[in-house]
């Protein structure tokens, strides 16, 4: 074997950085490998680097790619991202920190994909753990925002799942690659009946981003969030109403009570053990066959818009 | 996964010299040329995609197949190295624990044929349940272990583990991490090379371990380890780049890519191997340089190792021994031990993040189950796999979870200590049972123990992304075998109240958990239903809420079901629901429980 070798250092020369993010399934890593080869396919050196295992099952998933004469780190560092192209709204808001901050392209389809988790507060007037930024918002913060309705745009085209598509038609106007190179890969990448519409899909997202770049970009989606809110917060008293004698132990409320606040007595009767917990979210009313329980709740105070 | 493996070698076959691969690809693909006859593993992210890969190749060329656990897996391919032919076997760093009884014997023995062990660690636990370091396993067990940084350095190193394990008479080991094995970058391929056999050689005194054996051998190993670290003295594994005389740095794996980007004209000895090292030319750079830190994920391995050898390093004094590096890392680091200036950078972005946890999937079949259990307010002891997942709001349904097949055990362990106010359950699924849960019921059926046991039979290994295993009658290549039957082999064990509930029929699966945790003794419920991504993807008809019905009682939402969430309508304050049809596959778990009976089939709302 050789002696180990002995090399001079040279200096780092340009790299450009695209981080992709979305949801499981939205095909994250399809649109890197596109960008990817891309890339090689344009004499880069490239790395793309992406952690799967827990990415089916609908959690976040994120892509870097990285390109340029001499690629080091598989990962991009935070606010360095040229590109944040994100599939989803609330995983672009996500990453919105890798941003390279005073010229970095934020790429956004403004389509919300809400996660069960947003959606588990069972106290009345709860809101969604949810994104309630504008487009508008947040187009107004980055150096460079385009904030599409690619869901919408793909499937006018006939297949919401195009929408990726259209995002990488957004991204290539961005980058100095040849359209026909573009449509070329694409259509070595994507399953060969949806060729077409995945062609369509590009051209529609160059054609949108041009417009966008002589035009002032409108809100394409409002928050249908925050106008309802007060609403149904205002008011949190209600009081459980248990009638003992009715009560037959069946246990179904004790069972299925989310919050596990229920319990039976000495009795086995039904008794409220921890009130503080209680969000009189109703279900053992529901479920309780005997009537013996009531949720009492004072009349919501509507406000009016 | 099987459309990447076929794309990528079909590109192969075209005579690509130059392609872009993962390091998991990268790995298999230096298996390949190094000639491997045999591969077995477990699947276990990030490592599963190595032995998919290699059963990408010709069945000609090698046997590539799943093992019941790592241990059999390592077994596997030590007979084949006995045999007389390269063998591998692949796994991710806890596979590592349950292979580690079989290494640390074969160390002893030595090899005839090639045999290599890839180990995966996962920095930052993407997806684990520890971040143990696998590099003080090669220390135990006396073993080298490569590390290479990029994919083309993962096919070369893969090679070369191969022929060091046929000149020292040494398995050996090559460490990757999630980074790396889940990195592309360009990789130049070779052809393979064919390596014929050597035959079985008879040799009792050096492969049977037993005490007047293995007193003989244990010294080989200490001169063995000497002659390693001699021939990594001038290994071109290890690379030695000049630069800053005032800072110099010893790194390794992808730490090294990180030095790179962050500190490009230090002077970097990059080291190829973490174990045994090489003496003289780490003390040749330090003597070099006026100031040396070492940077290596994890523990100090490499820096405690330099520091026995007399040289003053610095390293986990300034770099974290938790979670997984970046290029921020090492740079905040290098700020802190004073070699690169602070610096002040504009201020970026604010970070929004809403919160998105994985999940169980949209009629996953586990689902049910851990309504039941909650329901049936026992002990639940979990084990490893997507069911793990329950754990967590909304089902919140699981005590624990340890390691693979800990589910039995554990409840037997909390039975004998008393606990009986509440049922005593463990939870595991069909994979993790054969993999470590056997010994376990055996255990429980023997000390006589009130405990049930939940079978979760999804038909697949479903967390790394469905692989077969021996009860899905199927192999690794798609071949169709001898399909293991749950129900005789636990009855086989001495089980003798079995049950088999279908997973979407909920009150079944509720009625059959209360009997069988009424039962005296050990009862076991299979709750059999196939995973709804793999084999194949489930889909039936979507199930639809009828708005004006809807109490907003939030009992669906309970399930934690993906396709559900909040509507914009309301009731009393709560938010309705509503079913993302092109997520739903019809499981109808939200239309069984729902108490409004306001959930239908989408197709027979005609209005």
């Amino acid at each position: 074997m050789s002696k180990p070798t002995v090399k001079d250092q040279a200096s780092t020369p340009k790299v450009t950085n695209v981080l992709i993010v979305g949801v499981g399934g939205q095909g994250v890593i399809m649109v890197s490998k596109v960008l990817a080869l891309m890339c090689q396919k344009n004499g880069y050196q490239v790395k793309q680097s992406e952690v799967h295992g827990m990415a089916k099952r609908g959690g976040s998933v994120f892509s870097h790619v990285r390109f340029g004469e001499q690629v080091w780190s598989p990962t991009i560092p935070a606010g360095e991202a040229d590109v944040l192209l994100s599939l989803e709204w609330a995983e672009g808001l996500r990453w919105l920190n890798y941003l390279e901050p005073t010229h970095g392209t934020f790429i956004t389809d403004t389509q919300h994909i809400v996660p069960p988790f947003a959606c588990l507060n069972r106290k009345r007037g709860a809101v969604r753990g949810y994104s309630t930024e504008t487009p508008a918002q947040i187009v107004a913060e980055v150096a460079n925002g385009l904030a599409l309705d690619a869901t919408s745009m793909a499937s006018e085209l006939g297949n919401p799942r195009a929408s990726n598509t259209v995002l990488l038609g957004t991204l290539s106007t961005t980058l100095n690659f040849p359209v026909e190179q573009w449509l070329d890969v694409i259509t070595e990448f994507v399953p060969p009946k949806t060729v077409e519409i995945n062609r369509q899909a590009f051209l529609q997202g160059r054609k949108w981003s041009e417009q966008a770049k002589s035009e002032i970009i409108t809100d394409t989606v409002v928050s249908p969030l925050s106008a309802v809110y007060t609403e149904h917060a205002a008011n949190d008293d209600f009081e459980l109403r248990l009638t003992k004698e009715w009560c037959k132990g069946c246990d179904i409320c004790v069972k299925m009570c989310p919050e596990r606040c229920l319990g039976l007595d000495a009795e086995q009767r039904v008794e409220l053990r921890d009130p503080g917990r209680c969000t009189g979210c109703r279900l053992c009313e529901w479920l309780c066959p005997d009537f013996a329980i009531d949720v009492i709740k004072p009349a919501p105070q509507r406000k009016s818009a | 996964m099987n459309h990447d493996v076929k794309q990528s070698n079909s590109k192969a076959d075209q005579g690509l010299s130059h392609r872009p691969m993962t390091g998991n690809e990268a790995l298999a693909r230096g298996a390949w040329e190094a000639g491997v006859k045999v591969g077995s593993a477990y699947p276990g992210t990030p490592s599963t995609e190595i032995m998919e890969n290699l059963s990408g190749y010709s069945s000609k060329d090698l046997a590539a197949q799943w093992a019941t656990n790592e241990k059999v897996a390592c077994d596997v391919a030590i007979g084949a190295s006995f045999a007389g032919v390269r063998a591998v076997t692949s796994m991710k760093h806890v596979g590592l624990n349950v292979a580690s009884d079989a290494l640390m014997s074969v160390t002893y023995i030595g090899v005839n044929g090639g045999l290599v062990l890839i180990v995966c660690d996962d920095p930052g636990i993407h997806s684990s349940q520890n971040e143990q370091d696998s590099r003080m396993f090669a220390k135990l067990a006396m073993v080298p272990c490569l590390e290479p940084s990029d994919a083309q350095e993962a096919l070369d190193f893969t090679k070369l583990a191969f022929n060091l394990s046929e000149q020292f008479d040494t398995p050996v080991m090559v460490r990757s991490t999630t980074r790396l094995s889940h990195t592309r970058s360009i990789v130049q391929l070779s052809e393979r090379a064919e390596v014929p056999s050597k035959g079985f050689v008879n040799n009792p005194s050096k492969n049977v371990m037993m005490p007047n054996n293995a007193r003989i051998r244990h010294p080989k190993l200490i001169e063995r380890e000497q002659n390693l670290a001699d021939y990594f003295e001038s290994s071109d594994i290890n690379k030695w780049e000049k630069g800053r005389k005032d800072i110099g740095i010893i790194t390794l794996a992808t730490s090294y890519a990180y030095v790179k980007e962050t500190i490009p004209d230090a002077s970097v000895l990059k080291l190829g191997v973490s174990y045994p090292l090489p003496g003289k030319l780490i003390t040749e750079f330090c003597q070099s340089v006026d100031r040396v830190l070492v940077i290596e994920e994890l523990e100090p391995v490499v820096e405690n190792d330099i520091k026995v050898m007399g040289i003053a390093v610095e390293g986990k004094k300034f770099f974290p021994r938790v979670g997984e590096f970046s290029p921020e890392i090492i740079r905040q680091s290098l700020e802190d031990a004073g070699v690169l200036e602070n610096r002040n950078l504009a201020p970026g972005h604010d970070q929004r993040p809403t919160p998105r946890p994985p999940v169980l999937c949209a009629g996953c079949p586990h689902t049910s189950g851990y309504m039941a259990i909650r329901a049936l307010d026992g002990r639940v002891m979990g084990d490893i796999g997507c069911y793990t997942l329950a754990a967590v709001e909304p089902l919140r349904s699981i005590d624990t979870c340890v390691s693979m097949g800990s589910s039995i055990g554990n409840a037997i362990g909390v039975a004998k200590a008393g606990m009986n106010t509440k049922p005593i359950i463990a939870t595991i699924g069909d994979s993790t049972f054969l993999h470590a849960g056997i010994p376990a019921l055996i255990d429980a059926v023997y000390n006589n123990v009130d405990i049930t046991v939940i079978l979760l039979d999804n038909h697949i290994t479903a967390m790394t992304g469905g692989q077969n295993h021996a009860a899905t009658g199927k192999t690794l290549r798609g071949d169709e075998t001898h399909r293991i039957d749950f129900e005789k082999l636990i009855s086989a064990v001495g089980v003798e109240w079995i049950r088999r509930t279908d997973s979407y029929d909920i009150a079944s699966m509720y009625q059959t958990f209360r009997e069988a945790t009424e039962y005296k003794g050990v009862s076991v419920v299979i709750s059999d239903r196939p995973c709804v991504l793999d084999p194949v993807k489930v889909k039936g008809p979507s199930l639809t809420v009828i708005s004006e019905n809807c109490v907003a009682c939030q009992s669906c939402m309970n399930l934690g079901c993906p396709a559900l969430s909040w509507s914009d309508e309301w009731y009393d304050g709560h938010h309705k629901v509503k079913i993302d049809a092109s997520a739903c596959i019809g499981c109808t778990l939200c239309a069984q429980i729902c108490p409004a009976d306001s959930i239908r089939p989408l197709e027979t709302q005609t209005h």
